[in-house]
């Protein structure tokens, strides 16, 4: 379905303007509907102008699928994306403590876990985010280089510790006092 | 209602007793009436029609409306609409507000709220997909926009993540909430979300904080509901998307750009209370915006692909820390040079403090500028207002009066009931004419693009005979099939979503993305000639039975419309009295009205609106 190889989504949360144009295509793609919950990627705001786009950042060492007791995850040797295999999955959440920015979460009606396939190696989400001129999340080659390689784990983080840092980032002192 | 673009079902949620049901309508309604604002005009024509003139907008018998519309979520820019009797106008005001609140409701599976009676104490509600909760909210009772936000948004979002353990992170709930001036029912106060984010015409903050409700949260977990077309929304959604990427204008610069080129190019801005329209500053002009307070450049709410908003900082000065939405071109007129200040560090300074206030920043902003020429004219002292040397550009002046208005300190207690009800009552009290410097329609602050110059998209009768009365976002013009006429912008305060993600699309392309959705087969001109004109009439209607303390006799300009502008290119101008009254018998030709403005029998019975003739009829005495 394309020629991209293994790709990886490079993000600038700064730049995210809270469109979540994302969270539209992805769900659009995977459940062919517009369903922001079910979406693989999901932008969260814990402070207005914060916007953090929550996806998976594929762990060099792959925590979740350690962690699954049945098997219903495994890496795609052609994607590098984490798969996760529906029937096998029994909604355990293992996955999510065991992810380093509890990236995962539960499908809202059906029980497994949502984690972002790349869509197969040509992630929507990143697609639509260029097009729109925002760059927030943006196709890159996926590397091998084993040092970007375990840099990819650095942008695995929990929706509060992120926002701690961008909210300095964004207002100064001002977004101290708002933590 | 299912397949058309509507969730199915609205909530009744009445304050008084605390009980939630739910209520649906019959496709027909829908059909004719829409969503948000049509259809709010049509819930209340049907209560409280028939005692309409006795209803206090402000009292528990008014209901408040938080109403989608079928294409709300799907058309790019999700927008809701906050309605119900309007504290300023005594008529509807379709109010409406980004954020993702509106995309939330419906895949909660909720098309509307309708919010009925009054909380003993005070309150904020909780809706969780089919769940809703009425909470207490004695905890935020108080407290500023803020604080409010993140409170309440910590709180409801701790306590999804410990209940449902095993979902994973649950992403915020979306919040509209009122400051301190909707908790004191000051009658400029608007329901706000994010910094600046505002539902302000019509003071439904006000109307919010008189049923004691601090707040609405909302988290809904569904996907937003099936449509008639689904290959053909999706499609339309991602043209119009494309449409607006290739549209640079209000992408790139937001509508901040118009601060220096409405007054500068138009003559067509408040400056100083409308004493002039013209300005040349470049201090004022949206690179310096950018230069010196953005801290973002594109930023936005649910399915917009425009991100008109920017956010701004003020990183030094006296004003450092000051952070909001950056200013619109109407919040950098009304924080602005209406109150000749003209410079980013001190508009956003004041946006920010009106915006924790809790303000509809336009109508705030209208009554500090008539407040501060009553002192430059001598007719307000310094001992009057509190001690405040009310002087043009004094951006600590005006911030310590919004906060007397918030909290009805003083002279506060009388702006807080808006320029209109002010000038009365000032007026009264010092034996002077002083609507002369109100610059209102029906109780509504005028919206920051004048009329005098002629350059701008109003035209002479926009504001006196629109339904939504000052309100620039929904104007009376020739033909009604204008962009932005009360006709036209029946489709996006309908709809609902953002009119400036339709600006460039034809209105048979907005109607097929209608069609997409609902099915309804709607055309162009059933529109405009039967759908909207229905709607506006009741409006019209509802406008002049008016409220037990304001009816409205007759569609007028302010006075300060026909004096000649002072300065800039256009100098001198204004329009006769006689081209406007030439003008607005033109438009009650066109919309069905006698020659008083009245919408006469025949039109009201061409559109079924039997029972809307009869209580105009028997109201009115006619």
């Amino acid at each position: 379905m394309t020629s991209r190889g293994k790709v990886w989504i490079a993000r600038d949360f700064l730049k995210c303007s809270g469109c979540r144009l994302c969270e539209i295509v992805c769900s659009l793609h995977h459940e062919g509907r517009i369903w922001p919950e079910a979406s693989r990627v999901r932008v969260f705001m814990l402070i207005p102008g914060v916007e953090y786009p929550h996806l998976c950042a594929q762990c060099h060492d792959h925590p979740c699928m350690d962690a699954c007791p049945t098997g219903a995850i495994s890496v795609n040797d052609e994607t590098g994306a984490i798969n996760v295999n529906r029937d096998m999955c029994t909604g355990c959440a293992s996955c999510v403590d065991a992810c380093p920015g509890r990236i995962p979460h539960l499908h809202p009606t059906l029980n497994y876990a949502l984690i972002c396939d790349l869509c197969g190696g040509d992630p929507e989400c990143a697609k639509i985010c260029s097009e729109g001129g925002w760059n927030a999340l943006r196709i890159v080659p996926h590397t091998d280089d084993p040092l970007e390689l375990y840099a990819y784990r650095l942008y695995a983080r929990k929706p509060e510790d992120a926002t701690k840092g961008l909210v300095a980032q964004l207002y100064g002192e001002a977004g101290e006092e708002m933590l | 209602m299912s397949g058309r673009g509507y969730a199915g079902k609205f909530a009744e949620i009445d304050l008084s007793t605390g009980s939630i049901k739910e209520t649906r309508f019959p496709e027909e309604v829908l059909r004719r009436y829409v969503g948000g604002r049509g259809l709010g005009v049509k819930i209340l024509w049907d209560r409280l029609g028939a005692k309409w003139d006795e209803i206090d907008p402000l009292g528990p018998e008014n209901i408040l409306l938080f109403l989608t519309g079928p294409l709300t979520g799907f058309f790019p820019g999700g927008r809701i609409c906050i309605t119900g009797k309007s504290p300023q106008s005594n008529g509807v005001v379709g109010s409406t507000i980004a954020g993702e609140f509106p995309a939330e409701l419906k895949c909660a599976g909720w098309d509307g709220l309708i919010i009925t009676g009054e909380s003993e104490k005070p309150c904020y509600i909780f809706v969780k997909d089919s769940e809703i909760d009425i909470r207490d909210a004695s905890h935020v009772w108080g407290s500023r926009a803020k604080k409010t936000y993140l409170t309440l948004v910590k709180e409801v979002r701790d306590e999804l993540n410990a209940k449902n353990p095993l979902y994973g992170e649950w992403k915020e709930p979306a919040i509209y909430m009122i400051g301190t001036a909707g908790e004191k029912k000051v009658r400029t106060a608007g329901v706000v979300g994010k910094w600046a984010h505002g539902a302000g015409y019509g003071g439904y903050g006000a109307v919010m904080g008189s049923k004691k409700l601090k707040a609405v949260l909302v988290k809904g977990t569904g996907p937003l509901p099936p449509v008639a077309d689904h290959e053909k929304t999706m499609q339309l959604i991602k043209k119009v998307w494309r449409i607006n990427f290739q549209h640079d204008l209000n992408r790139r610069w937001g509508t901040g750009y118009a601060g220096y080129n409405v007054g500068a190019q138009y003559s067509s801005e408040p400056v100083r209370n409308w004493q002039e329209e013209w300005h040349d500053e470049r201090s004022f002009g949206v690179d310096e915006f950018e230069r010196r307070v953005w801290v973002k450049r594109y930023w936005g709410d649910f399915n917009c692909p425009t991100t008109c908003l920017k956010l701004a900082v003020v990183r030094t000065g006296k004003y450092k820390n000051s952070i909001a939405d950056n200013p619109d071109y109407e919040l950098q007129a009304y924080e602005g040079t209406n109150l000749g200040i003209f410079t980013p560090e001190e508009n956003v300074y004041l946006v920010s403090v009106i915006e924790e206030w809790g303000f509809c920043g336009i109508q705030v902003g209208n009554t500090m500028g008539f407040a501060a020429e009553l002192y430059q004219r001598g007719i307000l002292t310094k001992e009057e207002l509190g001690g405040i040397e009310l002087k043009w550009g004094d951006a600590d002046a005006f911030a310590r009066l919004a906060e007397m208005i918030a909290k009805r300190e003083g002279i506060g207690d009388i702006l807080a009931e808006g320029t209109f009800r002010a000038a009365l009552k000032l007026g009264e009290m010092k034996g002077l004419d002083l609507l002369k410097y109100a610059v209102q329609s029906k109780g509504i602050g005028i919206g920051a693009h004048g009329i005098r110059s002629g350059l701008d998209y109003p035209m002479g009768i926009s504001y006196a005979c629109s339904v939504q009365g000052g309100d620039h976002t929904s104007v009376a013009l020739i033909p009604i099939t204008r962009t932005v006429s009360d006709h036209s912008m029946m489709m996006s305060d309908s709809g609902v979503y953002c009119l400036f993600n339709e600006l460039y699309l034809k209105k048979e392309e907005i109607i097929e993305f209608f069609n997409a959705v609902t099915g309804f087969g709607y055309t162009v001109d059933e529109w405009y000639y039967d759908i909207a004109m229905r709607i506006v009439e009741i409006q019209r209607a509802m406008l002049l039975l008016g409220g037990p303390d304001v009816k409205w006799r007759i569609d007028e300009n302010p006075a300060r419309f026909y004096e000649p502008l002072p300065s800039g290119p256009k100098k001198g101008q204004a329009p006769t009295r006689e081209e406007i009254e030439k003008m607005k018998q033109e438009y009650y030709k066109i919309v069905g009205w006698d020659e008083r403005g009245i919408p006469k029998s025949e039109t009201l019975k061409k559109l079924g609106l039997e029972d809307v003739d009869k209580v105009l009829r028997e109201k009115l005495e006619l």
